[in-house]
């Protein structure tokens, strides 16, 4: 194979990025030292609701190395805005939601265990630590609405004025009356009630910032763990006003894991880019764990009923959805959109479903702001459908992946009830072929030999589909997104030939760097290592609306080939003028301009050379030099899909549930890095069996003390807990991108844990258990279930 | 504040320091080497683990005192000459990191576990991993390049 097919798309290419981090050279925010820094440590409320009656900071003021104190006082003497969501649900009374203020520090009320209340700046951490310890707040303690079961009930406490019973907006989707009347038709009706547990994303490096200000030119520059830099500066200047956006540069450095946690413009970065023109010093902070628990925006959080509504045959008639969705104690940048469009859209879920209605109540609680998490709305959807659909099927009679093949939507496009337009897929594709790679006929062998050893053997489906790309931008503008959601590029020509790629899209772990390079080295015909992509830098990259919702490839990637096919035109504009020979007569291909028909060719760094020199160009029709750019909106969402099977075992004795087999068949559409491809899969379903068996983010329902602060309390998945995988892959090109990409980022985190759920209740022989089955909840499922042998 | 020593990288270092620094604060803050990273407050994630006279050890969990005259190796000097390290290599070939957060405290595990135990296999490895914390990678081809890389260096 030659060098340019092995670095071509389709294949495993090694990183380009990984040398730095393997060699520990990587430069993450807090890697960054700035001249004269100084360290902030936040204040934060030990309390989840209290009126703060006065703070005094006299004596902290005084303390060794202090630098300043800031309160919510100095914030809003300043003008400063709130933080804000920036997508507007509107209730089904034609209401807009209902928005209380978010302060970036506290004013006169504390909402929940971690809020800001104030930040000390210091010459050393040690030492603003040190000093927060001498402020003294004067806390009126209030009572708390904690638990998502109860906020809403008239005597509940409390978070918003502005929002009564606690409840942000009252969404529906959907068709009542048909959904109604294909429920009066139905032979059956499956009913469930199902918790989406709260989870705290946890991405290993913990969020950091710091803030600068140069006085002579007036400009900010903040460097910060951002999924998206452009969007925190639009942020900061429009909303916040920090600093007018050409006065503002947001750079995202290498960043440690996201998952959706670092999409969110937070406290704690805005207030150290502005404080730091008060001080006239760079000011830095770092969370610690316990912060990051605390106060990163956490993910999931619903309480759903649904119903499901089938003919004698088991074909599926109509679906009906009732879910309380927790907001926490103030709406972070996109958290009114994660439980409406990005989960009521989803709840069609592979198969054909005439009718549905699905209603969602937002509401706050005392709790930290709930946002998009790995997968955002389509996991709580998927978990819903697939939990459906298994209980449908024991309840039926029907084999589970029997029932699935009846219903699946088998021509495209296909209008779902909930706004989807699915416009490519072969689901029974993907299902047959993770059941042949799990061995589906042999379970009931593999179950009773499990028996003879005393473990209860279960295995689950989950077929699951997404929306991904969070696109196109008319769409989303009409469902009330406050920004277009395209992607732009801009590809630089150097005049030796190598090339430099801006990209509105930000890597933090999915390796675009080697991607988007193996992308334009094919299609330039030049070596990946005269490619490199920029990203992260608001100085450098022009906008850009960042990496979330699986869209870098489908919509970052795709706006690179718009860029790359303005760069080809030029550049055969060019050669034709060096060859003599008309535009038309030209190709391009493998890194060389051809006049068809003869031998006269030149190579792709003569060409761009001869941007650059421009001599005897024709001024009128060719400009000097070669650098394009494109913006790329796409023309729908992309629709990836697959199956995910999964066989447990568990143990009577112990509860402990151990994942024996996981096989993942995915749809993604083309694949340019299958290596990647595959780590991204791995870890979605990592995090998705965290979900299933051991992450919950736990409050106490009286105090709203965080009660799994830490890793100790909380349950990261550890590589013991989980087992290795078996992937494979299907293929439907998706027709509204150039390229034919889906998006895989998410799709783990999305199927794994309706498939282990499934799995481990029917190990069980039981209804439904609580995510995540943990060793203590399977055990006391055992014992309040209908005795049931082992050797059954 | 008191005056300490040690080795780090093969090159003596000296610094004085509050008694309560941290052996990982010393090493990125007095030092300058930001390969070695802290992902947590309560010794679990391994970000921060670098070698103490040959052993593996959660540099966040010792006083840089503590180290006094100690021999330390950071992720910085595992290649002091270029070439990867075969730990390294394995990591890189078998895509055994995403966002390379905690890719450095996963090598000098791995460098570590390969050392004492001649025959790993996948249970070992996992086993062995209890104390490293990866949220991108599902730990899938980490253990694959740890497998890997004690094949080679057999």
């Amino acid at each position: 194979m030659s060098g340019a097919a092995r670095e071509g798309i389709g294949q495993p290419v090694r990183r380009k990025e990984d040398f730095r981090f393997i060699t520990g050279n990587g430069h993450y925010t807090d890697d960054i030292s700035r001249p004269r820094q100084t360290y902030a440590y936040f204040l934060r409320s030990p309390h989840a609701h209290a009126r703060i009656r006065s703070i005094d900071t006299s004596e902290a003021e005084k303390a060794p190395g202090v630098a300043g104190i800031f309160t919510g006082r100095h914030v809003a003497d300043d003008g400063l805005g709130g933080l804000i969501c920036g997508w507007t649900v509107t209730s089904k009374d034609g209401t807009p939601m209902k928005v209380g203020p978010h302060p970036i520090l506290a004013l006169d009320t504390v909402r929940y265990v971690g809020d800001h209340v104030a930040m000390v700046v210091a010459e050393t951490l040690a030492e603003a630590r040190a000093a927060a310890e001498l402020i003294e707040v004067d806390y009126e303690a209030l009572p708390a609405a904690v638990s998502l079961g109860s906020c809403q009930k008239p005597d509940a406490a409390q978070v918003h004025p502005e929002a009564p019973r606690n409840t942000c907006f009252e969404w529906e989707l959907g068709n009542k009356a048909e959904t109604e009347a294909a429920f009066a038709k139905a032979a059956r009706v499956v009913k469930l009630d199902l918790t989406n547990n709260r989870l705290i994303p946890n991405a290993m490096e913990p969020r950091a910032a710091i803030g600068e200000y140069d006085k002579g030119s007036g400009i900010y520059t903040l460097h910060t763990t951002s999924q998206n830099p452009h969007v925190a500066r639009l942020v900061l200047s429009a909303f916040v006003g920090v600093a007018p956006e050409h006065k503002l540069r947001v750079i995202a450095p290498d960043v440690g894991g996201g998952f959706g946690s670092k999409i969110f413009i937070y406290a704690e970065e805005t207030a150290c880019v502005w404080a730091a023109a008060k001080l006239g010093r760079p000011i830095k902070w770092t969370a610690d764990r316990s912060e990051a628990f605390l106060s990163d925006a956490h993910g999931r959080d619903h309480l759903s009923h649904a119903e499901l509504a089938l003919d004698a045959d088991g074909k599926f008639l109509g679906l009906r959805v009732k879910t309380i969705a927790n907001l926490g104690a103030y709406l972070s940048t996109f958290s009114a959109a994660v439980p409406t469009y990005l989960y009521g859209t989803l709840l069609s879920g592979q198969y054909d479903i005439p009718a549905i209605y699905v209603e969602v109540d937002g509401v706050y609680t005392h709790t930290a702001p709930v946002d998009a998490y790995r997968g955002a709305g389509r996991p709580e959807a998927t978990y819903l459908v697939e939990r459906m659909v298994e209980t449908a099927a024991r309840e039926t009679g029907i084999d589970p992946a029997d029932i699935r093949r009846r219903n699946f939507i088998r021509s495209f496009p296909h209008q779902t009830p909930v706004i989807m337009n699915y416009d490519a897929g072969d689901y029974q594709a993907s299902l047959d072929a993770a059941l042949e790679a799990i061995d589906y006929k042999g379970f009931a062998a593999r179950k009773s030999d499990a028996a003879k050893r005393g473990k209860l053997r279960g295995i689950g489906i989950s077929s699951y589909i997404e929306a991904c790309g969070i696109a196109p931008s008319a769409a989303v503008g009409s469902l009330g997104a406050g920004v277009g959601l395209w992607e732009s590029a801009e590809v630089r020509v150097n005049p030796t030939g190598n090339v430099e790629v801006l990209t509105g899209s930000h890597s933090h772990g999915q390796g675009h760097e080697t991607t988007f390079a193996q992308l334009v080295a094919s299609r330039l015909g030049i070596p990946l290592s005269n490619v490199e992509i920029v990203h992260g830098d608001t100085d450098k990259v022009q906008f850009g609306m960042g990496t979330y919702g699986s869209r870098s490839g489908a919509v970052g990637m795709s706006a690179i080939v718009k860029a790359l096919e303005k760069i080809e035109a030029k550049a055969k504009k060019i050669a034709a003028h060096l060859m003599e020979a008309a535009v038309e007569d030209i190709t391009f291909e493998n890194g060389a301009f051809t006049v068809q028909g003869t031998d006269k060719s030149l190579a792709w760094a003569e060409v761009s050379l001869a941007a650059y020199t421009a001599h005897g160009f024709p001024s009128g029709e060719i400009e000097p030099g070669l650098k394009e750019g494109a913006f790329y909106d796409p023309a729908n969402f992309t629709f990836p899909a697959g199956a995910h099977v999964c066989e447990v075992e568990i143990d009577p004795d112990t509860g402990i549930v151990e994942i024996v087999k996981f096989v993942a068949v995915d749809d993604f559409g083309t694949i340019i890095n299958p290596m990647i491809v595959e780590g991204q899969v791995h870890g979605g379903i990592a995090q998705g069996i965290g979900q299933a068996l051991l992450e919950h983010g736990v409050y106490d329902p009286a105090s709203g003390q965080l009660v799994t602060g830490s890793y100790m309390d909380y349950c990261m998945p550890r590589a013991d807990d989980l087992p290795s995988f078996t992937l494979g892959f299907t293929k439907t090109v998706c027709p509204s991108n150039p390229l034919g990409m889906k998006g895989c980022g998410e799709a783990g985190a999305i199927a794994a844990p309706p498939a282990i759920i499934n799995a481990v209740t029917d190990a069980l022989g039981i209804r439904d258990i609580e995510m995540p089955a943990t060793p203590a909840r399977v055990w006391q499922a055992l014992q309040s279930a209908a005795p049931r042998a082992a050797a059954e | 504040m008191s005056v300490i020593s040690m080795t780090v990288n093969g090159k003596p270092a000296s610094a004085d320091i509050e008694a309560r620094t941290l052996l990982v604060q010393f090493i990125r803050e007095q030092l300058g080497l930001t390969g070695t990273h802290v992902g947590c407050d309560t010794s679990q994630c391994g970000a921060c683990v670098v070698h103490v006279d040959g052993r593996a050890v959660k540099s966040c969990t010792m006083l840089a005192a503590q180290a006094e005259g100690a021999e330390i190796l950071t992720i910085e000097g595992l290649a002091p000459n270029g070439e990867l390290h075969p730990v390294q290599a394995a990591f890189r070939e078998h895509h055994g990191l995403q966002c390379g957060f905690c890719t450095p405290g996963m090598i000098m595990t791995a460098v570590d576990m390969i050392r004492r135990i001649p025959d790993l296999d996948e249970e070992t490895v996992r086993e062995e991993l209890e104390g490293n914390i990866c949220r991108c990678t599902g730990y899938h081809n980490i253990v694959k390049a740890i497998l890997a890389a004690s094949q080679e260096m057999r």
